[in-house]
């Protein structure tokens, strides 16, 4: 019946201007249960930032703790282990961490804020598994060309104790360093930022 | 078809204005006082946490509130964390009350009643008349009763601020034509630290925080819906003149 | 673009859908107000559907939980409050909404021949409705939801012979708990919707099939234009659909009121009690079911007990609602709309709304003997509204019915 109009051009206006506000309001009506999918306030309560007490870490061992319900290693690097970061780069996927996958704060050879103390999200970059902390060099079943790091036991990607992803890796990328900062000399907060 | 919209708004009256105050008037035979309830006023609300802290929740828990969610009435984290967290660790815990609720019932004879949406289902006049309602009553095992909630388990724990009130009495004929004492109203024997008006002032406070962490989304609610119903309008505006531009064909 | 349609058309009948129900279906150009319930009853059946998804994301059926989970989701949940209050607040919308539609039926004669079916299904749709909103009114585990449902769910233990055998299958222990929360929430969730979405598209196909009805109560297919489409029909699409847009923003402006300015609304879409957790121990003062359904409770109320049993009662409810049913068999008038019927049709329709609405009130009201007489008087209004109705249409008198339809 269009054809019996009497102004098209009206007709077409109120057309687009109805669709137009009722895009509006598609729009809106979806914000609530887009915006109900985000994390709840428990979430963000459980994700708040924790507290680390790393003065009775010996050279050597690793501490893991849970943040955002993901495993947060933190680990107190011998001179030996340090040393060694630097004498293989040309078998890491990412030797300089130009991935964004540390704060700015720890893009530097060993990623961390003080060299000795590493701290690092542990979760594989290939399919989400937590690697074992594998401070052993040249072990058996990993081969003599193992200089202590991490591996995943799913895949068998293999980092560096800088969380470096070493070449031939399925996983792509290096392990993410949170935010995080020293309350004291002996105290970390894992989750926040240390200020500029 | 007049006659049949007329009966129409009129039955939609009847629903929405003359049956909603009828509902539950004839539940409550006590007299409330109007309780000075403004969610938007941040200095009382956050006075009103503070009482509540103090003096609420060492027995009674608000178990679905978030100390973090304080900072919607102006308070920052660190002011959380410093003056009001005691019985927690972190501001993102809910407010968890550490007496056990076996404890409890042993002690009062009833589980003191979790406190987020109390004015939600009891209202906030209520609350706000029954913290000012009681009186010394050495029958009580408490010591204390309450004007609006007789034998109540509850010690009149802000004593300290309002003082000791004891009953002054009127006789009154019952439905036999028997005299029967009822409490007139209730007197001041002893005074606490505030005075009347100052203790009714703070009683109003914490009625207020009551009433905004039963529903914390309260102020956000009018807001959105403010400019929903705005844009809603707009919108039948421009559908009003669609129909009109498309019903002209119609004859 | 047309490619595309071509290809779904040689496997799906998406072009023929879309004429039949919409482009090329023809409904009488002279609808009224009454004719909006329909489309929003739809709209809301979807706010419902869609909110619903949402709030089972976050929601527990664990009586340990359940309440808490709730006040999560009205606090914690971004936005979660919004959702749950359009819930809750379109769960009467829904009543309201059908009310009015059941009403229309019933002034226009829409239930009558042909439409026997179409009126069938939206009894069916109602019914299921009163069990979904029953089923959902559980969830929450408040003090009102849960001795709402110890209440309803006795009442089959009023059931001559196997009725504490059946109420105690249906809450799946002796009192309702945890079990009974549980399966309500299978079947709030899962079963109640599916059947309803089926029923509705039942209704829909039935209607489309028959065509629609008017204020006149006159069959527009019985003027048919040399093209073969009714003189008196417009097609759905565009005329019907702008007219229903304009109909859903108007409704949506008082939904919305509603939703963010008053959604307890008195204590009648959220009651004050239903904010004190479930105790299995402690009946609240005074219960009453939610408002669409205090009517019914009215009757059950009104009905004394006979031979020490609550069964009349109960019967006596159950008829009430199933009554609905023989409408289209109970009219005996040679017209359909209230716009030809005569003046004892209008009586007894209106005291058949007066009884209605005046039950409804009695049922959110704690018993006293004056509100249970009223309530014996309207319940008997009640029931003779049907059981007479063969009498008073047979003799009433009525105004000839036009050819064609009416303007306005």
């Amino acid at each position: 019946m269009s054809e019996m109009s009497v102004d098209g051009s009206k007709r077409r206006f109120l057309v687009a201007m109805s669709a137009a506000v009722g895009g509006v309001a598609a729009v809106g009506a979806a914000t609530p249960f887009v915006m109900s999918m985000m994390p709840s306030a428990r979430a963000l309560a459980a994700g708040a930032p924790v507290e680390v007490d790393i003065s009775k870490l010996e050279p050597g061992q690793i501490v893991t703790l849970e943040w955002r319900g993901k495993p947060v290693w933190v680990v107190h690097r011998t001179p030996e282990m340090l040393a060694m970061l630097t004498k293989h780069d040309d078998k890491l996927t990412d030797p300089n961490s130009d991935e964004d996958q540390q704060p700015a704060y720890c893009k530097n050879p060993t990623r961390a804020i003080r060299p000795e103390i590493f701290v690092g999200v542990g979760v594989c970059t290939h399919l989400g598994c937590s690697p074992n902390y594998r401070p052993d060099i040249a072990p058996a079943d990993l081969g003599a060309d193992w200089y202590g790091g991490f591996f995943c036991p799913c895949h068998g990607s293999r980092y560096d104790l800088a969380s470096r992803v070493l070449k031939g890796s399925p996983a792509p990328k290096n392990m993410p360093v949170p935010p995080y900062k020293y309350l004291s000399d002996s105290k970390i907060l894992v989750g926040e930022d240390q200020k500029a | 078809m007049k006659t049949n919209r007329m009966s129409f708004v009129k039955a939609l009256l009847l629903l929405f204005f003359v049956l909603p105050g009828t509902a539950f008037a004839s539940e409550e035979s006590v007299k409330v006082d109007h309780a000075p309830i403004n969610i938007n006023d941040n200095e009382s609300l956050q006075r009103g946490a503070r009482l509540f802290i103090n003096y609420c929740l060492t027995c009674h828990s608000a178990n679905y509130m978030r100390y973090s969610r304080l900072e919607d009435i102006g308070l920052t984290e660190a002011e959380i964390k410093d003056n009001l967290l005691f019985a927690a660790d972190k501001p993102g815990d809910t407010m968890h009350v550490s007496m056990e609720s076996k404890q409890a019932k042993a002690w009062f004879g009833a589980p003191p009643p979790d406190l987020t949406v109390i004015t939600r289902s009891r209202g906030a006049d209520w609350v706000y008349t029954y913290l000012r309602s009681f009186y010394r009553d050495d029958s009580r095992p408490t010591g204390w009763n309450n004007v609006v909630f007789d034998k109540v388990a509850m010690p009149h724990v802000l004593h300290e601020l309002q003082g000791e009130m004891l009953p002054v009495y009127r006789n009154e004929k019952d439905e036999e034509g028997k005299d029967r004492q009822v409490i007139d109203h209730l007197a001041l024997a002893k005074p606490g630290k505030m005075t009347p008006a100052e203790y009714d002032g703070a009683v109003a406070d914490l009625v207020n925080y009551l009433y905004w962490m039963g529903e914390p989304s309260h102020g956000l609610r009018l807001h959105i819906g403010l400019i929903v119903v705005f844009f809603l309008a707009a919108f039948a505006v421009v559908a009003f003149y669609l129909k009109k531009e498309f019903w002209k064909d119609v004859h | 673009m047309e490619k595309v349609i071509n290809w779904l058309d040689a496997r799906f009948p998406l072009t023929a859908s879309y004429k039949a129900h919409l482009s090329e279906y023809f409904a009488p150009k002279n609808f009224n107000f009454w004719y909006y319930f329909g489309s929003l009853a739809l709209m809301v059946l979807v706010i419902q559907i869609v909110t619903g998804i949402f709030l089972t994301m976050n929601y527990k059926p664990d009586a340990q939980l359940a309440f808490g989970s709730v006040e999560y989701i009205m606090r914690d949940v971004p936005l979660g409050w919004l959702i749950r209050y359009t819930h809750s607040t379109g769960a009467s919308a829904f009543f309201i909404v059908v009310y009015l539609h059941m009403f229309r039926g019933l002034i226009y004669g829409s239930f009558r021949q042909p439409r026997e079916l179409i009126w069938i299904f939206g009894m069916l749709i109602y019914l299921v409705l009163m069990g979904e909103a029953f089923f959902g009114y559980l969830l929450p585990w408040g003090q009102m939801s849960y001795w709402g449902a110890q209440v309803i769910v006795n009442l089959f233990s009023a059931v001559p012979f196997v009725g504490d055998a059946l109420s105690t299958l249906i809450r799946g222990d002796f009192v309702v708990s945890d079990a009974t929360l549980n399966r309500f929430f299978a079947l709030h969730v899962i079963a109640m919707p599916l059947v309803l979405v089926g029923l509705v598209a039942a209704h829909l196909v039935a209607l489309h099939e028959v065509g629609s009805n008017n204020p006149d109560g006159v069959e527009i297919k019985k003027h048919k234009g040399e093209n073969g489409h009714p003189l008196d029909g417009i097609p759905f699409h565009p005329y019907y659909t702008v007219k229903d847009i304009l109909g859903v923003t108007v409704f949506l402006i008082v939904f919305t009121s509603i939703l963010f300015f008053a959604p307890e609304m008195g204590g009648y879409f959220l009651e004050a009690n239903n904010f004190v957790p479930a105790d299995s121990l402690k009946t609240p003062q005074h219960i009453a079911p939610v408002w669409y359904f205090t009517p019914y409770y009215a009757i059950l109320r009104a009905v004394p007990p006979l031979f020490g049993s609550q069964f009349p009662g109960v019967a006596a409810m159950g008829v009430s609602v199933m009554i609905f049913f023989a409408l289209p068999w109970l009219d005996k008038s040679p017209v359909k709309s209230i716009r030809y019927r005569g003046p004892k049709f209008k009586i007894a329709l209106a005291l058949f709304v007066i009884a209605f609405l005046g039950l409804g009130f009695l049922g959110t009201q704690p018993p006293s003997p004056t509100y249970t007489l009223i309530s014996r008087i309207l319940s008997v209004v009640y029931f003779l509204f049907f059981l007479l109705m063969p009498w008073y249409t047979k003799h009433d008198s009525y105004k000839t019915e036009p050819e064609r339809v009416t303007d306005k």
